[in-house]
């Protein structure tokens, strides 16, 4: 029998809010998905759209981005600077055939141990029934116009 | 690391007794580990973070000639400092290391034990390939300033003042309310020693006041907090009282000539249970005992036609000033003590207990209030309508333990429940039930108090009470409150009319707590509660560094706690002081100046205006001391021009890579 497609998901946490709330969870021994792998950093606003495009590159499945709440950022609002590369960053990632259901942002706090593991363990569920990310295909739509873009 | 052939990484697996290798393979994963490009030895210990793990790394460092070193076990918040010192000590630069989390997110939190190994391995091979590309860097110092800001002037926040201050360190204390003493002043006994309230916080009150290290502001609030950790600056707002606190000699004769002769105001100090003046003081021991008038209720404010009798009182003191303005002082400090509180659960959300819809429902603190000899009935327990209870039930768990209101456990309420059977019955004489779901008295004494008050004859009825009604089914209940229970022990229903009924309300956070917790850039527990950097070794501590908890805005607890939390608190403030200075990681962002177009981009998104634009070069510049390295300008920089230290994209290209790579 084959083996279960099991979804590659790279997580970029920031180490204030997400981060911690993945070790919230650890500490609670709550069970989730083992599909995600973290890299730390120290603000969501640290992810630079490079590191999800060249994770999807080298394969993987899905991308989440956690950071924290609106309003609640270590560094007043690298959040919003997260939030606002995420909305280009998904209208691009559509252009280049990704799903949107590939590429995630999240507002997970510190004390959010529970919702790290409703958030994982959502997507590997989304990204198992999407099935793995296709290499070099287009866009199932046809990219919108332009101007209607702008 | 340019000259790969040069690496020579050492791989660490931790098996944190069976915390890690009950769910994680770590033999396999140091195998793996050990095929990997210039690691040159890998080993699996038990605990790495013992003194012989520790040893082994710097061992190692010197057998091997290692000049990396990647630690796989627990989460870097518990333990990243003490394997970076390991490094350090073992003679390499202690930024040459990378640690793995393969506890807290891995082992913990999967059950299969291949899923889990093979994390594992992802995660080693990641931080190896991250760790080749890591640079050597120095830590910066950071002076503390000796000053430290107390936020909230209840018996937490006093303690905390006062410790600091007679350790020669300047205190501001800053109180929202007109008098400081929180609610520990409103109290007449304190459990289970039933030493009186006033008699133990009166003094330390007193102390505050006279102490000359430390500047009280009461009715004030702090609006802004910026900076970090030694500098912070703050911004406290101080409403005007109307009676200038320098002035004024504490005589109260403005009180007494108000033009309101009769109290019309209801007195928040005494749970609305009487009624003040429009000037008042809140009560008798208040410090600073200064009169405040409230703008709301004086007519002066809303007519400008009062006689000003108090101006009047006060005479060639000239301490009523109805003109004063509200002050904003601004002040330098190192460290700062959160002790901001609880607010008491809001009985009127359980509406089967009929708070404020039955008079004789009382909240545990209107009864503190009632036996307080300085409340509003002077220490008599008696009706609304004067009559003295016959009958009283006090319900345990109002707003506590219960799925549709707050799930916690407020730790206090069987305890002053117990205290107020005590206090009730010997006042009056009455017939007391106690309801309750668990009897939980773990504190020195607490369960000697308990037994005590069984041997009083006091009554007690194992189960959440459902209601509390006025609907009588016979001569006996007519004109009463039936409290409707479940006896668990006795395994029947049970309706015991009474005179009065106290509900104990549980502990909740103020409601504003979620502005104090963003005001100050710290974390909450999901119920609101402050949360500590961590539950058991770092409690009066939070992520931002600097920034101090005590008391029950970290969570509901009793006065000896609080106390002990109070003085943990100053003491951490204390060594920060004492040390003159701390060290901070060097994660900040610089700019490559061949590089940088000079486009501007990062300037606006520095939310500390740490970068400017050099104009003579046309390039832009970060200032070290203001950065505080987020990362984002290293994000947005369109050329790649801006580099960011312990976080620099290759570094997270290899980690990335290096989970994605399968060897």
């Amino acid at each position: 029998m084959p083996d279960a497609f099991e979804p590659k998901i790279v997580a970029f946490f920031c180490n204030w809010c997400t981060y911690l709330g993945a070790d919230l969870a650890g500490a609670s021994r709550l069970k989730y998905a083992p599909n995600a792998r973290v890299v730390r950093v120290m603000c969501s606003g640290r992810v630079d759209p490079q590191f999800v495009l060249n994770a999807f590159a080298r394969g993987a499945d899905g991308v989440l981005i956690g950071g924290c709440h609106p309003g609640d950022c270590h560094y007043q609002e690298g959040n919003y600077k997260a939030l606002r590369r995420f909305r280009l960053l998904q209208r691009l990632a559509e252009q280049m055939g990704i799903e949107p259901e590939r590429l995630r942002l999240e507002w997970i706090s510190a004390a959010e141990g529970d919702r790290v593991r409703t958030v994982i363990n959502d997507m590997v569920e989304k990204l198992k029934a999407l099935g793995p990310r296709r290499v070099g295909q287009g866009p199932d739509r046809p990219v919108k116009d332009l101007a209607e873009v702008s | 690391m340019s000259e790969r052939d040069g690496l020579r990484i050492g791989v660490y697996v931790c098996h944190c007794g069976t915390n890690i290798a009950g769910t994680v393979d770590v033999r396999a994963v140091a195998e793996s580990a050990a095929a990997l490009p210039g690691v040159a030895v890998s080993r699996d210990y038990k605990y790495m973070c013992s003194d012989p793990g520790q040893d082994l790394i710097r061992q190692d460092i010197q057998k091997f000639g290692l000049n990396r070193i990647v630690v796989a076990a627990c989460s870097p918040h518990l333990h990243e400092h003490t394997f970076r010192t390991a490094t350090r000590t073992g003679g390499l630069n202690e930024f040459y290391f990378q640690m793995v989390n393969i506890r807290e997110q891995d082992s913990w939190v999967h059950e299969h034990k291949g899923a889990a190994t093979r994390k594992a391995i992802d995660l080693v091979r990641a931080a190896a390939r991250r760790v080749a590309r890591h640079r050597a860097l120095e830590k910066s110092r950071t002076p503390i300033h000796p000053a430290v800001l107390v936020v909230g002037g209840g018996i937490a926040g006093i303690h905390a003042a006062l410790t600091l201050a007679n350790a020669g360190k300047h205190v501001y204390l800053v109180e929202r309310e007109p008098s400081i003493g929180g609610h520990m002043a409103k109290f007449d006994k304190t459990f289970p020693t039933l030493d009186c309230a006033a008699c133990i916080l009166t003094p330390k009150m007193s102390a505050v006041k006279n102490h000359p290290n430390i500047t009280l502001w009461t009715y004030s609030e702090v609006t802004a907090v910026e900076g970090y950790i030694g500098n912070y600056k703050a911004t406290i707002a101080r409403r005007p009282r109307y009676i200038d606190e320098d002035l004024c000699a504490g005589c109260l004769e403005c009180i007494d000539a108000c033009v309101f002769r009769q109290a019309k105001v209801p007195d928040e100090f005494n749970e609305d249970l009487s009624r003040r003046k429009p000037i008042y003081v809140p009560f008798p021991q208040a410090v600073p005992l200064v009169p405040v008038i409230d703008p709301e209720a004086c007519i002066e404010f809303h007519s400008h036609k009062c006689k000003k009798t108090c101006v009047t009182a006060c005479g060639e003191r000239h301490a009523v000033n109805l003109r004063a303005e509200e002050k904003l002082e601004r002040i330098d400090i190192g460290s700062i003590v959160l002790a901001t509180g609880f607010r008491a659960y809001d009985a009127r959300r359980s509406a089967n207990y009929g708070y404020g819809v039955y008079p004789n429902v009382y909240t545990a603190l209107e009864v503190e209030r009632l036996i307080n000899a300085s409340g509003p009935t002077a220490g008599e327990v008696v009706l609304r309508d004067g009559r003295t209870p016959q009958t009283v039930g006090i319900v345990h768990c109002v707003g506590s333990r219960d799925e549709n209101t707050n799930r916690w456990c407020s730790r206090v309420c069987c305890m002053y429940s117990l205290k107020l059977a005590h206090l009730v019955k010997e006042r009056t004489g009455a017939e007391v039930f106690n309801f309750y779901i668990d009897m939980r008295t773990p504190g020195k004494g607490f369960e000697e108090f308990y037994q005590k008050l069984l041997s009083e004859r006091v009554h007690f009825v194992r189960g959440r009470v459902a209601e509390v009604t006025d609907w009588a089914l016979d001569s006996s209940e007519e004109g009463r409150l039936v409290i409707r229970v479940e006896d668990t022990l006795a395994g029947l229903f049970r309706r015991i009319p009474v005179d009065m009924v106290i509900l104990s309300t549980g502990l909740e956070p103020q409601p504003d707590a979620g502005d104090v917790r963003r005001l100050f850039n710290i974390s909450s527990s999901p119920e609101g509660f402050f949360l500590e950097r961590h539950p058991k070794l770092a409690p009066v501590n939070t992520f931002t560094e600097g920034v101090l908890l005590a008391g029950c805005c970290q969570g509901p607890k009793d006065i000896p706690d609080t106390v002990a939390q109070a003085g943990a608190a100053a003491a951490e403030a204390l060594a920060l002081i004492d040390a003159g200075s701390v060290e901070t990681d060097p994660n900040t962002a610089y700019v490559m100046e061949e590089a940088c177009s000079g486009c501007k981009t990062c300037v606006p998104l520095c939310p500390y205006h740490a970068i400017s634009f050099a104009q003579a070069a046309r390039k832009a510049e970060i200032n070290q001391a203001l950065c505080k390295g987020c990362g984002t300008c290293v994000a947005a920089c369109p050329s790649s021009s801006i580099g960011q230290n312990l976080f620099e994209d290759d570094e997270i290209f290899e980690e990335s890579e290096g989970l994605l790579a399968y060897a």
